[in-house]
């Protein structure tokens, strides 16, 4: 599927220069010193693709390989990504500012859910589907990356499948969740006395010295490209149509520009209507250099020094900033950030109005999303969805303290009736009090 | 100020394969002007038609992007190790 007469239909080209660089592990152009971007001949997949042929395809992200840079006999070991698109109503209703929004956004709302995409539970799992494909055609038996965290879950996990050795460097600081469901996939694990900055820094020095498949440093085209697989799933899952807005978590800045290129993709190859769609962007604000950039109108990063829980956002130096700026304010769009007490506030809303338990990166796209709502740059009346990119099972440390431990008590009937006596006396209490609060 | 500039593999062919080498700068475009004169080929591959550092290109110094340390106007100390490192960006047409 990924050949069409023995040629690949895809290749690296320098997005600046334009020179063709074929493929191989490498993500800069030697010429101008610009970044690498997998470019494919549309003409030639154009007659072997259709939404019908898709729809008949196992319900994964390999369904759209055709428009993923993928080795010539490929065979996918993992069922990656479909992840559903769930309607959010409730959360709708919690997001906007009056009744009569509420009723049109909760038709509206999406939320693209990745906290329970395979097997890490992240959107990772989609870039490192693709990189580590990649990684084992060039011959690496070795791979490894620097990581705020489901990026490391992700290699490690991958290359377990594989039967890759895998070397994964991440800040210090990470959370212990994420650090362990690392080593548990046998991956070596080097923890870095840095932010993630100074870890990418070094990977970018290593990845010189050795010859390892680097999947964000010399496979990052392929893995890049990965990406993309969320937007056509949220198209697919509309019943083949575009949204009018997405709101989208940046650490990197990778994904909302990724977003976009699927979308372009599916028009160009009439696989969709034309339509205009506004990108949003998300991040926290102790660490909001993309956002900083958009809401100032500067076209440059001027790099953070990330001081936020939200870990997996926590890139001050986003090498894709650049990008993300553009796609952002060329689409119409807009972006905002949010203090850590709202990203956990958004945690624990997204969870009570719709039983989705999201990490951080969660908090700060929904979190995003109300004040988008509240400035009236989304409106109830338009299809939006949120990318939810992580799984809560992975931050409960932010959470701790938040909830009180419950007393045990006997098992006996009466000791339960006067329990519940108690608790209902209590939210009462809690109620009343929120209600003249109010 | 004497300091050590490591220069990444993707630009050592503009370099004859030299990966470091130690000189004298007091600041980043003196340091440009002493890489201008020993390796011509590299100039267009670290600044832009208009003399601004390439935007993919990350300069640190001692390990602290320098623009942390107040961008081009900083200052070399003794004894400085600037890395230029490239900006590893995805990018999307």
């Amino acid at each position: 599927m990924s050949n069409y007469d023995g040629q690949p239909h895809y290749e690296l080209r320098c997005r600046e220069c334009g020179r063709s660089w074929g493929n191989q592990p490498r993500s800069i152009c030697d010429e101008c010193f610009s970044p690498l971007e997998i470019t494919y001949d549309y003409d030639a997949i154009r007659p072997s693709i259709s939404r019908e042929r898709i729809a008949q395809r196992p319900s994964n992200m390999w369904r759209y390989s055709e428009l993923l840079p993928l080795p010539a006999g490929f065979e996918p070991r993992l069922p990656v990504g479909f992840t559903p698109l769930l309607q959010a109503p409730r959360l709708a209703e919690q997001l906007v500012r009056s009744m009569n929004d509420a009723n049109s956004a909760a038709q509206n709302l999406y939320l693209k859910n990745d906290a329970v995409c395979l097997p890490t539970l992240s959107f990772k799992d989609r870039v490192v589907a693709v990189a580590l494909a990649q990684a084992k055609a060039f011959g690496f038996d070795t791979v490894a990356c620097s990581s705020t965290g489901n990026l490391a879950n992700a290699v490690a996990a991958h290359a377990a499948r594989l039967g890759l050795k895998a070397w994964i460097f991440i800040p210090s600081d990470l959370e212990p969740a994420k650090i362990l469901g690392t080593q548990v996939f046998g991956a070596n694990v080097v923890r870095i006395a840095g932010n993630y900055d100074q870890v990418n820094r070094l990977c970018s020095q290593i990845a010189e010295e050795r010859r390892w498949g680097f999947v964000n440093v010399n496979l990052r085209p392929y893995y890049a490209e990965g990406s993309k697989t969320v937007g056509f799933e949220i198209a697919e899952q509309l019943g083949w149509r575009l949204p009018d807005n997405v709101v989208v978590p940046m650490a990197g800045g990778s994904l909302i520009t990724k977003i976009k290129k699927a979308f372009d993709e599916l028009t160009k190859l009439g696989l969709v209507e034309e339509k205009p769609v506004k990108f949003f962007g998300a991040q926290a604000t102790g660490c909001s250099p993309i956002s900083t950039a958009v809401k100032t109108g500067s076209a440059e990063i001027d790099p953070q020094k990330p001081a936020t829980i939200a870990r997996s956002l926590a890139i001050g130096n986003p090498a894709d900033g650049h990008y993300a700026i553009k796609t952002i304010k060329q689409s119409g769009g807009w972006s905002e950030d949010v203090s850590d007490p709202e990203v956990i506030a958004s945690i624990r809303l997204l969870a009570e109005a719709e039983g989705v338990f999201t990490e951080t990166a969660g908090g700060v796209t929904v979190g995003t999303a109300g004040k988008l709502y509240r400035q009236d740059r989304i409106l109830p009346e338009e299809t939006t969805v949120l990318c939810i990119t992580g799984n809560g099972l992975k931050t409960t440390d932010v959470l701790a303290g938040v909830y009180e431990a419950e007393r045990p008590i006997a098992p006996k009937l009466a000791e339960f009736e006067k329990y519940l006596q108690q608790s209902l006396e209590t939210l009462g209490v809690a109620k009343e009090a929120a209600t003249v609060g109010a | 100020m004497a300091i050590t500039v490591q220069i990444p593999t993707a630009l050592r062919r503009h370099t004859a394969g030299v990966g470091s080498i130690a000189c004298t700068a007091t600041n980043l475009e003196e340091l440009f002007s002493v890489l201008d004169e020993k390796f011509p080929e590299l100039k267009p591959h670290l600044r832009d038609d208009a003399g601004q550092v390439r935007r993919f290109l990350n300069i640190y110094v001692n390990e602290e992007d320098i623009r942390f340390l107040g961008g081009p106007g900083y200052a070399f100390q003794e004894g400085d190790e600037v890395l230029l490192v490239p900006s590893i960006a995805g990018g999307t047409s």
